[in-house]
């Protein structure tokens, strides 16, 4: 057995990329490649097939890779995802397939999966959509609201099984999170969403921007002409704190600030689109999207930044690799700390006054419940706050969709098995069902749905 | 699409746009808004609807020349279409329960309120309208408005037409004069829609105005349109845009709107 430790991708350096905005992880090339792919042992049980919401067969596409078999890998994956470059660029591995290898422990640790996910992935992008053509027309037709993970992986099974796919989309750009939210060094948008967008459109798929279901077109006209609906309209309004000074001048959400950059390029000299670039920064919440909005207001602005979290290391929910590459980037970690007024100045932001927490006994979410220290407050001097809590849904499919049944949360109610919603032949899935949650649990509430949509219309 | 079917120029710096968009104009109401974005690359940019034609399956768009895309946007041409137009956003105007409705504009605010006017009129609804500009070369379609509404009240800043003054002065008269008023709908400036609502809280009188705040998406997602109304964080785009005159904290709204403008200059340079 291959004892090696797993290999590290190659990088850009910190002090390099702070200044850019390419891509930070730079991946495996051909020999690092190889040598990881070796590691994996093909074990028997391949705990790590449990670990991946949508169940690539890792170690038989791992296998094709150490025959140096590219084509073979990526159909082996092909199976079970369309996005691959994008999911072994984003997804969190390390709690996913990479947590369950059987590696991870004692042999050098887990095989880097994601990694070599994304090897096949870029590999399968750079041979372009020459081969996908679409299949013959079954007679049905499938309407996609939203154009983020969960409509791209519905869309993309529904077309593969010879359905004729519409995706509605809002913006003027397809990809949703994946090209709003997610930024360019993480996940290039040029190179990877858009080529793995190209691939849809080769089977078929028309994308319509620039459309807004329930205010343009009513679901009850989308029912008219389609013979099922997906709703992937993702997760919604960004949360604020409620606390002081909220509204202030240079307090934004982290959608906002990574809308400017991404979807409108803001960090381009030539943008239209105007960014609020403060000298100080804090960045409230630890999860993927604090990680980059952080690490975006230190490549715009250049100063210091904060992230601020009332648990500790251990608790934040990003994915490790984007908490490593925020700290070797300079952002400082300000744990144990909690935001309870934002202090301003003629409208202003110039401070952030926050209180030390201690943690306590665990709540019903299993962590422990932090709580405040009295008379621990200090303040952090700001000119700049981005709030990256989290979302609650958007009131807007709940206000145009009258009859479909929604949580007391606000979210839409589906059939775990089918993701069919309370209204016939309407599926839904993604965070419009879950809350804010991954790219991949998205993807696999989209393909369960395609599924269930495919069943329906195969009996018939 | 969005094809500029007409443009005309009704004040100066100020045009009329007719765009041929069949999904908006099929479901459109007053009150709500679209986002345009001129040309590839441009920024987002929230107009209220003017204006809406089902049949010849267009909307109108009032645009004053202020900043970087709407100097791009004064620049085209009848048949140029705009890169990307969506919509209707927002709520619509929701005042049929009001029988003595006033509606009032200031400035290009006065577009706003044109296609409620009409609205009621088809409905069998009666309005009366008060026009304010600072002068009469700013005022356009009164006889739009006299075709639709009861009463048609102007006011100019130099007197230059109608009552000299506010349309705050013409209000306080017409309260004065014993005029039944149930309901007061403003767009305008938001100094001005502050002003009105503080004459109108003063009589009881219930007010809606319609919050043009910085916006991005225009669909709840980024927060950047939020404001606080009766001490509540609202979002603009899928909250409103049309609140509680009454509730909402304008000095705040009045800042916030004010936080690009320095972005605002630096692109008007370049443009």
């Amino acid at each position: 057995m291959n004892n090696s430790p797993r290999n590290k991708t190659k990088h850009q350096s910190a002090q390099e990329r702070i200044n850019n905005f390419e891509e930070v992880n730079l991946g495996f090339d051909d020999a690092l490649m190889a040598e990881e792919a070796s590691r994996c042992i093909n074990c028997k049980n391949a705990p790590c097939r449990t670990g991946c919401p949508v169940g690539i067969n890792i170690p038989a596409f791992i296998k094709c890779l150490t025959q140096n078999d590219k084509d073979g890998a990526l159909e082996v994956i092909s199976q079970s995802s369309l996005l691959p470059a994008i999911c072994g660029r984003v997804c969190p591995q390390e709690n996913q397939c990479e947590g369950k290898c059987i590696r991870k422990a004692k042999l050098g640790g887990s095989v880097a999966i994601g990694a070599l996910e994304r090897y096949v992935g870029d590999y399968g992008l750079k041979k372009g959509t020459g081969a996908l053509k679409a299949p013959e027309w079954n007679g049905k037709k499938v309407a996609v609201v939203g154009s983020g993970p969960a409509g791209l992986a519905c869309a993309a099974d529904c077309a593969l099984n010879g359905f004729k796919v519409t995706i509605f989309e809002a913006f003027h750009k397809a990809g949703g999170v994946l090209v709003y939210g997610i930024p360019e060094f993480r996940l290039p948008k040029e190179e990877v969403v858009e080529k793995e967008i190209d691939k849809l459109k080769a089977l078929g798929v028309e994308i319509r921007l620039n459309t807004v279901i329930g205010k343009a077109i009513t679901f009850e006209e989308l029912q008219e002409e389609y013979d099922a609906i997906f709703i992937g309209t993702g997760a919604g309004l960004p949360m604020f704190m409620n606390i002081k000074g909220e509204n202030l001048n240079g307090v934004s959400s982290a959608n906002e600030l990574l809308t400017r950059v991404n979807l409108m390029q803001a960090y381009k000299d030539d943008a239209i689109t105007p960014v609020y670039c403060g000298k100080s920064v804090a960045v409230i919440g630890a999860g993927n999207v604090a990680m980059d909005a952080a690490r975006t207001a230190k490549r715009i602005g250049g100063g210091e930044v904060y992230i601020i979290y009332r648990r500790g290391r251990e608790e934040m929910p990003a994915r490790a690799e984007e908490i490593e590459h925020a700290v070797e980037e300079g952002i400082k970690l300000v744990l144990l700390t909690n935001p309870v007024e934002i202090l301003g100045n003629e409208g202003k932001v110039c401070g952030i006054k926050c209180v030390k927490m201690q943690l306590g006994e665990p709540d019903a979410s299993g962590r422990r419940r932090p709580e405040p220290i009295e008379g621990s407050e200090f303040v952090i001097d700001v000119d700049q706050v981005v709030v990256a809590l989290g979302t609650s849904p958007n009131p807007m499919i709940r206000k145009s969709c009258a009859n479909m049944e929604f949580s007391k949360k606000g979210t839409i109610i589906v059939d775990e098995e089918t993701m069919a919603t309370s209204v016939e032949g309407i599926y839904s899935g993604g965070d419009a069902v879950t809350g804010a949650a991954t790219v991949i649990l998205a993807m696999g509430a989209g393909r369960k749905a395609a599924k269930a949509i495919i069943e329906k219309f195969s009996k018939e | 699409m969005n094809k500029l079917l007409k443009i005309y120029e009704v004040a100066p710096k100020v045009k009329k746009y007719v765009v041929h968009t069949p999904t908006v104009s099929k479901h459109c109401l007053p009150g709500q808004f679209v986002i345009v974005i001129v040309e590839e690359g441009g920024e987002r940019v929230p107009f209220t609807i003017c204006d809406y034609d089902r049949q010849a399956e267009t909307i109108t768009l009032l645009v004053q020349e202020v900043g970087y895309s709407t100097h791009k946007m004064a620049a085209l041409k009848e048949g140029d279409s705009l890169y990307a137009l969506v919509g209707p956003l927002g709520n619509a105007t929701d005042l049929d329960q009001y029988e003595n409705l006033v509606l009032v504009g200031g400035g290009i605010g006065c577009a706003v309120i044109y296609p409620q006017a009409k609205l009621r009129k088809q409905k069998g609804l009666k309005s009366n309208v008060i026009m304010g500009a600072r002068t009469k070369d700013l005022l356009f379609d009164i006889d739009e408005f006299k075709a639709n509404c009861e009463n048609v009240f102007i006011s100019t800043d130099d007197g230059s037409m109608g009552t000299k003054g506010f349309v705050t002065t013409v209000l306080q008269e017409r309260i004065d004069a014993g005029d039944k008023i149930d309901c007061v709908l403003v767009v305008g400036p938001m100094i001005m829609m502050k002003n009105v609502s503080e004459l109108t809280r003063k009589y009881n009188i219930p007010t809606v105005v319609s919050m043009n705040t910085i916006m991005v998406d225009g669909t709840g997602m980024c927060g950047g349109c939020r404001l606080t109304v009766g001490g509540e964080t609202k979002y603009a785009c899928v909250d409103g845009p049309e609140f509680d005159g009454h509730a909402v904290n304008f000095d705040e709204a009045m800042t916030r709107s004010k936080f690009y403008r320095e972005h605002e200059q630096k692109c008007n340079l370049r443009g």
